[in-house]
């Protein structure tokens, strides 16, 4: 059974991603959620709405609030768990996706999420996302861009574009920017979308996609820094230009978009490159978020501009079923149980070859 | 029988030398396995090099397994070598000088050409040219007879002669008097499916005895009567082994589900392939991206309610600070250990070093008081990782296990324990909350302490009512809010500095060591120096000094009486594998005038050298 949610599908019922976790027929709300701690990020500031639309969105899911547990590392985003009445971790840079894995790992019947930004996960934090990801661990991984260092007040980040002028950069940024949802395709990543912050629907639904899936799910979240980057989503934002300038994808659809879907996406036949066409091109390329491959996902990852995020694919760019990390391990945890039997500590101790004295 | 003479001696050290692709370990571990089932008391010495296969027939390429065993209790892997078996010139050179006049020398022959002896400096054969008129040489062609043993099978020249190590183990094994029917068996099992190999080494292993049994080079064998150890049962056993079994039984003992995040590092490395095997006791193994992702994911593990521990050597705690620092702040349980090597930086991989020692207790930004364990033997190492999680989770803190490669490869017989004599470890959850509001219900404060402990309560996730968010950020005392206020900074600091400090009220006193009750002064020692001190002090003793030994198994908090005991005796001598790095915390904690005797040579220290600083640090008093 399923039912269409904004414009991407999400699975009713116990959800792979979260099967083993305990649920509760109490219901809960937003306030369920939400802890006794102030909210000190700076008014105005897009981390607002995606926390209330995660309050909002964690009622849905029916799990039982203390098996949730939220790890986040340094940074603005990073103060996320704070706010949330559940089990959390406010951890050290970067590392959070390394002690959730262990918590995962150990805790099948927690439904464990991550919240870093481009500098936590990106920067400092670049090798335990990447391996966070190829494993599979079972987390969900919120990744707030707002392309720039904001609680070090504002150096340039791995996802601002090249030539930034920061405090560390006054003569413009010398280094080539991330797209982070290309790095999540090429880390083997099996469940990589893009929302953003000011659409709240959106949000809401890929939350739900990710949080469904059992595996690592790398969400990156477009998030505005009015203090040190305002309007750097502008163009994808602003009702004059987004239609031109995001391309809603949606599984099993033609990729179009403009105003009047007047624009599509096809292949280029000799380079294979994707190419933006006439809307009602026959060429126009249909979504295929559940491909084994992911030629065409990174594809579609690579149509956004580097520098003004012009063509921006949203959505699910990849859902694919690959067995976790954590069940692999349960699963060799349990073959040793059957086929050697439980753990003996006395017989492991005395070894192959004890002798007495005496 | 042969009918040749038997002499009986009461302690033999033997080392074998070769190629690092020789199986030098392989047959040092095979004698130390017979020499262990004849019922002798041991102690081993590998060495090896750092490269895996370092150029053949080079001095850097020598690796050695030295083996000390006697008919009484022993401390050391000895000192200088009885016997030294050495497979090509490098070998010969590389140990030669470790031999003192009159020891024994088995050389194969056959590696002694022209170009290998050029190879290491040797103008003239050694064999030849009187350079070894001081020892008693049996210069044996042992490949030539081992391909000639194995003429009838089907291998090639290179195939057949790397079975020379059997032979020589075969040979030693006749010269000792040592049973070979376990080495038969290991064969077996080891080779099972590769029959023609297994075939070929067991022939060169019965060929080798048989040598020896008929030759006339070898007029007499030895027998080393068994060691007349304390009454139970027993089981060789290397200090990485008896780390690893230490934390699967501590796993069990506290019901904790083990995790450990690792990444490979010499030497430790071993602990995670040993750890990985035991599965059916519910040990997880993550082989993490690097070691920060190691200590990261066993953290993780221990906020969900694991025994969560990391292991790795000294350029791995460089990486792991940051983390640990958060397991202080934090102030949930984790095991971290650190089997430490010669450094700084890369270092010495293969070699052992005390040298870690103030990176354990000071490596962290901070006011981040860190207990520390250290094993005194390769047995001991099983009690020690007991001991360390009783501490982590009685306390809720991080605790640094401070073992060295001298441990980690080294083997002893070791008692193996009842199970039911083992520690029982209680994690005592919290499942209620535990604070009052004023309006009548209750919250949970993560950080209120127990008063006699000052551990905080262990909430894992999954208890309902408990939730709570934790983080580096300091924490107000009880409500664990973050605060950043300085009273409540100060206090926590020194809350959580208290903590450790209360350690000390659980551990045993310091004892003192002195049979004449005499001494005036104490040798003081701490981890694997153990041994070495101890067989010196009885050669002291011997020779008719008085002389005190005493030996720190925790060195954060130290144990309640160390002033005490320090300041009983009119001078303290502290041999240590490293600058003087124990002296120095002793010092500045107790104001005593701790002599320090150091060396870095990255082998541990020699019983006959401690004797020679011992005497004289008497005779000076």
């Amino acid at each position: 059974m399923s039912e269409t949610l904004s414009d991407i599908t999400v699975e009713l019922g116990v959800p792979a991603g979260l099967r083993g976790v305990p649920t509760t027929d109490v219901p809960e709300t937003k306030k369920t959620f939400t802890s006794d701690q102030e909210v000190r990020w700076c008014p105005g500031c897009g981390d607002y709405a995606i926390l209330a639309a995660v309050q909002g969105f964690l009622p849905e899911l029916g799990l039982r609030r203390e098996n949730i547990v939220f790890v986040s590392g340094i940074g603005c985003s990073s103060r996320f768990p704070y706010y949330l009445d559940t089990y959390g971790m406010h951890s050290i840079h970067g590392r959070a996706p390394a002690i959730a894995t262990g918590l995962a790992v150990t805790r099948p019947d927690l439904s464990v999420w991550v919240v870093t930004g481009d500098g936590d996960a990106l920067s400092i934090g670049g090798n335990h996302l990447i391996h966070a990801l190829r494993r599979n661990v079972n987390l969900t991984i919120l990744l707030f861009n707002n392309r720039i260092y904001g609680l070090t007040k504002g150096q340039y980040s791995p996802t601002s574009e090249l030539g930034k002028i920061t405090k560390s950069t006054p003569m413009g940024s010398l280094d080539a920017p991330f797209n982070p949802v290309s790095l999540a395709l090429g880390a083997e990543a099996t469940f990589v979308a893009r929302t953003i912050d000011s659409d709240r629907a959106h949000l809401t639904a890929v939350l739900h996609a990710a949080a469904a899936h059992r595996g690592a799910s790398l969400v990156e979240v477009y998030q505005n820094c009015n203090i040190f980057n305002d309007g750097a989503f502008d163009l994808l934002k602003s009702p004059e230009t987004r239609d031109d300038m995001l391309i809603r994808l949606e599984h099993g659809q033609p990729i179009r978009f403009g105003a009047d879907l007047d624009k599509g996406i096809r292949r280029d036949q000799v380079t294979g490159a994707l190419e933006v066409c006439a809307g009602d091109d026959p060429a126009v390329i249909v979504h295929d978020a559940h491909a084994a491959d992911s030629s065409q996902a990174f594809a579609l990852s690579r149509l956004a501009d580097p520098g003004t995020l012009a063509r921006s694919p949203i959505g699910i760019l990849r859902q694919v079923d690959r067995a976790t990390y954590g069940d692999r391990m349960s699963e060799q945890l349990e073959t040793a149980v059957g086929t050697q039997g439980p753990g003996d500590l006395a017989g492991l101790l005395a070894g192959s070859d004890p002798w007495t004295v005496g | 029988m042969s009918g040749k003479q038997v002499h009986e001696l009461d302690r033999v050290i033997i080392r074998f030398a070769g190629d690092s692709g020789d199986g030098m370990q392989l047959t040092g571990d095979r004698f130390t396995a017979e020499t262990a089932a004849f019922g002798n008391d041991l102690s081993t010495l590998p060495n090896f090099p750092a490269e895996i296969r370092a150029p053949a027939g080079t001095l850097p390429g020598v690796s050695s397994f030295q083996l000390h065993f006697a008919d009484h209790d022993i401390l050391t892997p000895g000192d200088a070598p009885d016997v030294l078996v050495a497979m090509n010139p490098a070998a010969l050179k590389a140990n030669l000088e470790d031999l003192p006049r009159g020891a024994t020398i088995v050389v194969d022959t056959s590696e002694f050409t022209a170009r290998t002896l050029k190879k290491v400096g040797y103008d003239s054969n050694p064999l030849d040219d009187g350079a070894l008129s001081d020892y008693k040489v049996h210069a044996l062609d042992l490949t030539g007879m081992t391909m000639d043993a194995l003429a009838a099978f089907d291998l090639t020249r290179k195939e057949a002669s790397r079975s020379k190590n059997m032979f020589a183990l075969g040979l030693l094994s006749w010269m000792y008097g040592r049973p070979i029917e376990g080495t038969i068996q290991f064969l077996e099992k080891k080779f099972a499916k590769h029959p023609v190999i297994r075939d070929a080494n067991i022939a060169a292993l019965r060929a080798g005895w048989n040598y020896g049994e008929t030759t006339e080079d070898f007029a007499v064998s030895y027998e080393i009567k068994p060691a007349a150890l304390a009454p139970g049962r027993y089981r060789n056993i290397t200090g990485n082994l008896a780390l690893s079994y230490g934390l699967v039984a501590a796993s069990q003992r506290s019901g904790l589900p083990l995790f450990l995040g690792s990444y490979p590092i010499t030497p430790a490395s071993d602990i995670l392939h040993e750890l990985s095997k035991h599965k059916r006791f519910g040990v997880r193994t993550f082989q993490a991206e690097d070691e920060i992702a190691g200590v990261g994911a066993a953290l993780g593990a221990a906020f969900g309610g694991a025994l969560g521990v990391t292991t790795t050597s000294g350029p791995g705690i460089a990486l792991k600070s940051e983390t640990i620092g958060l397991a202080v702040s934090l102030e949930l349980p984790l095991i971290v250990c650190d089997i430490q090597r010669g450094g700084p930086s890369t270092g010495l991989p293969t070699k052992t070093e005390q040298a870690d020692l103030l990176q354990a207790m000071f490596g962290r930004n901070g006011e981040a008081p860190v207990p520390i364990v250290a094993p005194c033997s390769p047995g001991d190492c099983f009690y020690a990782a007991l001991e360390a999680v009783r501490i982590a989770v009685t306390y809720r803190t991080p605790v640094l296990l401070l073992s060295d490669g001298y441990l980690a490869n080294g083997a002893e017989p070791w008692r193996i324990p009842e199970i039911n004599d083992l520690p029982l470890i209680e994690p005592r959850f919290a499942t209620a909350r535990n604070q009052g509001n004023g309006n009548g219900s209750a919250q949970f404060w993560p950080y209120l302490r127990d008063r006699e402990t000052l551990a905080r309560p262990w909430a894992v996730p999954g208890t309902a009512g408990l939730e709570h968010r934790i983080g580096g950020l300091e924490k107000a005392d009880g409500s664990g809010n973050i605060s950043y206020d300085p009273q409540n900074h100060d206090l926590m600091v020194r809350t959580r500095q208290a903590k450790v400090d209360g350690i000390a009220a659980s551990i045993p006193p310091l004892s003192v060591d002195d049979p004449s009750g005499e001494a005036r002064l104490l040798v003081l020692g701490w981890g694997s120096t153990y041994g070495p001190i101890g067989a010196a002090a009885r050669r002291v003793r011997a020779a008719g000094y008085p002389v005190a030994q005493a030996h720190l198994r925790h060195l954060n908090p130290f144990p309640a009486n160390t002033g005490d005991v320090l300041r009983s005796y009119d001078r303290v001598l502290l041999p240590e594998m490293n600058l003087g790095q124990l002296a120095l915390l002793l010092r500045g904690r107790y104001l005593v005038d701790i002599r320090s005797y150091n060396r870095v040579r990255g082998l541990p220290f020699k019983a006959e050298e401690l004797a020679d600083v011992i005497e004289k640090a008497i005779t000076d008093v």
